[in-house]
């Protein structure tokens, strides 16, 4: 590119831009920060005034976060000396460990739902987006707007009929009926987005499959399958980040044995009123792997935000 | 290849056989791929949405099981259409809708063309903008209600540093007047990522030559902003704020985190409202009646959107 291109952007301008764009950056940031580093706090300084930006580190918030606690009596506490470096923590209250808390088991339940409808959705999202892809399927258009459209109904318009449905069935509070849910939330934006890389492979590839003697179902998870695994990718991407953060369903249909962290999380307290190093421990860990995964993922996921958006 | 039995038998038998025995025809796989996804979908969308219908007509109680269940006709829509707080509700989210897409648009559009300057290092700071959005509305309401916080809040502190004010004179979330907005930052803080993506998209798609020709023409810089970038980024950001526009519609997890509908029922948007008719109320055939009726206005709004986008469009 000759430096009189007018569309290449002025020095003075890219710099002006660039510090524009690092400065929202840094701000949006500050939130984000603070909930870190208040999982490191002690409850009092969590809430000082004025807020402390320097502190003492501990890890007093995740101790709180993953045990639950009971106040003895000096007698006990001296009788019992700490065996480990987190009842130590915990005696410096009057306290011992009575056991572990519920936010475990509120995770794995995160992790099972999240990777179980995030499986299925791409399991019969990749094979519906192959089918409209490549072959003639009568109303086709009509049936992709269809499923499209499932996506713009309110979560309560239609969480009375299923909250009705799955005490009949016997699948209300369980892992199964959340999985299944969430892959009914979740298909409609699947099958767009697959359709869309699945579009993109050649159909020339097929061919020379067929001619060779594949069938269909070889020439699909021989030759298809592995040319759309990126695309694949960063769809589940979506998926997951979807099962992983839904909260209106979650706090509808699960009381116990099936409820995810996002319930959970807010609902820490401590001695007197909500213990915020406890909660914004949980929330540090429950938002990390999405955060890790954007970065990671940076470029295949905007590039689906955006792909999906315009598509639609 | 050739050891499968599928091939063998095809080899040994004559070709018309052979066909039927290597595969399925194409329109059985067609619909043994899409069958499952139609199912599930009118399984969990489609059937709830009819028995939703069904519901609104009756006065059917969801905590009390074994009560007779009256048909009721259109009494549920009737009193809710003129229930004057339910208006209320309506206009409290009406108002949110409006300045969340505002601010996000203007926000989200600015830093959009900013970034297409294509300065050193946007990529890593775009990624950085981006990741409210990934995050769960419910843990960053919730934690957001930390910060809003009048004593120990950073939120206070900062805007009172800022502005000279005593943080712990205004309370965010406790007051009238403040308690809308406070949701109104929070959502514009998520979910300006999304407006500014879609707009880059626009940006991006439009080809260099047309500015060269406009320099040519010696458009000015600010014309050349006004007929060529705006018009031709319009479709995407029609289409950004109809996303927006439904999602927002549909809000729920952020706000009962921070605020719960209060004070009062200043923050109670309808899908607030909704849920607590539904499921603190157990008025299910009420509810349902409300839930028709939302759906029925985001369905009406977004396709008369969509025939307005379409025009945007073919100009």
């Amino acid at each position: 590119m000759s430096s009189f291109s007018v569309t290449e952007p002025s020095r003075r301008s890219k710099w002006f831009a660039g510090t524009m764009v690092i400065l929202y950056a840094l701000i949006t940031m500050v939130p984000l920060v603070w909930i870190m580093m208040t999982g490191f706090k002690s409850p009092a300084d969590a809430i000082s005034y004025p807020p402390k930006v320097v502190f003492e580190p501990t890890l007093e918030g995740y101790v709180n976060l993953f045990t639950t606690r009971t106040r003895q009596t000096e007698e006990f506490l001296a009788a019992n000396p700490p065996q480990t470096w987190y009842e130590e923590i915990v005696r410096e209250y009057d306290m011992v460990i009575a056991g572990p808390s519920k936010f475990g088991e509120r995770f794995l339940n995160s992790v099972i739902i999240g990777f179980g409808s995030t499986f299925l959705s791409i399991f019969l999202g990749t094979l519906a987006a192959y089918a409209f892809s490549r072959f003639k399927i009568p109303f086709a258009d009509d049936l992709l707007f269809f499923i499209l459209s499932t996506r713009m109904m309110p979560p309560i318009a239609v969480a009375i009929p299923i909250f009705l449905m799955y005490r009949q069935l016997g699948l209300s509070d369980t892992h199964l009926g959340m999985i299944l849910l969430y892959t009914g939330v979740n298909i409609s934006l699947a099958v767009w987005l697959l359709k869309g890389f699945i579009d993109e492979i050649p159909l020339e590839y097929e061919e020379a499959a067929l001619i060779d003697g594949y069938t269909r179902f070889q020439a699909f998870y021989k030759v298809v399958l592995p040319q759309a695994a990126t695309g694949i990718a960063s769809t589940a991407i979506f998926c997951l980040i979807f099962a992983w953060n839904e909260y209106a369903f979650a706090v509808l249909l699960t009381s116990g044995t099936a409820q995810t962290a996002p319930p959970f999380i807010p609902t820490i307290i401590g001695v007197g009123g909500l213990d915020w190093p406890a909660v914004a421990a949980g929330a540090t860990i429950f938002l990390l792997p999405v955060m890790i995964f954007t970065i990671l993922l940076r470029k295949h996921l905007l590039r689906g935000i955006t792909f999906g958006a315009v598509r639609k | 290849m050739s050891d499968t039995p599928a091939t063998r038998a095809a080899a040994a038998t004559p070709p018309r056989v052979a066909r039927k025995i290597k595969g399925l025809s194409d329109r059985a796989i067609a619909w043994i791929f899409v069958g499952p996804t139609i199912f599930l979908l009118l399984a969990i969308n489609i059937f709830p949405l009819i028995w939703t219908i069904n519901l609104s007509f009756t006065n059917f109680k969801a905590n009390r099981i074994g009560r007779e269940v009256k048909n009721v006709g259109l009494r549920n829509y009737e009193r809710i259409l003129t229930d004057s707080d339910i208006w209320l509700n309506m206009q409290a989210t009406a108002h949110f809708l409006f300045w969340t897409i505002f601010f996000q648009v203007l926000i989200g559009f600015t830093l959009a063309y900013l970034i297409n300057k294509k300065f050193k290092g946007n990529d890593l700071w775009t990624t950085i903008i981006v990741l409210p959005m990934m995050l769960s509305p419910a843990v960053v309401g919730n934690f957001w209600k930390f910060l809003y916080q009048p004593q120990i809040g950073l939120f206070n502190y900062v805007v009172g540093f800022l502005t000279g004010r005593d943080p712990s004179s205004f309370e965010m979330l406790g007051s009238v007047e403040l308690a809308p907005w406070s949701i109104v930052i929070v959502d514009t803080w998520m979910w300006t990522p999304f407006v500014m993506l879609i707009c880059l998209a626009g940006l991006r798609s439009i080809p260099d030559y047309i500015y060269e020709a406009a320099e040519v023409d010696r458009a000015s810089k600010l014309r050349q902003f006004f007929t060529i970038t705006i018009p031709m980024v319009l479709p995407f950001l029609m289409l950004a704020i109809l996303f927006r526009g439904i999602e927002n519609f549909k809000m729920f997890d952020l706000v009962v985190q921070l605020t719960g509908g209060g004070p009062g029922s200043t923050t109670e948007l309808t899908s607030i409202n909704l849920k607590r008719e539904a499921f603190e109320k157990w008025r299910t055939g009420y509810a349902s009646a409300y839930a028709i009726i939302l759906f029925v206005t985001v369905f009406g709004l977004a396709s008369i959107y969509v025939k307005a986008l379409n025009k945007v469009k073919e100009r």
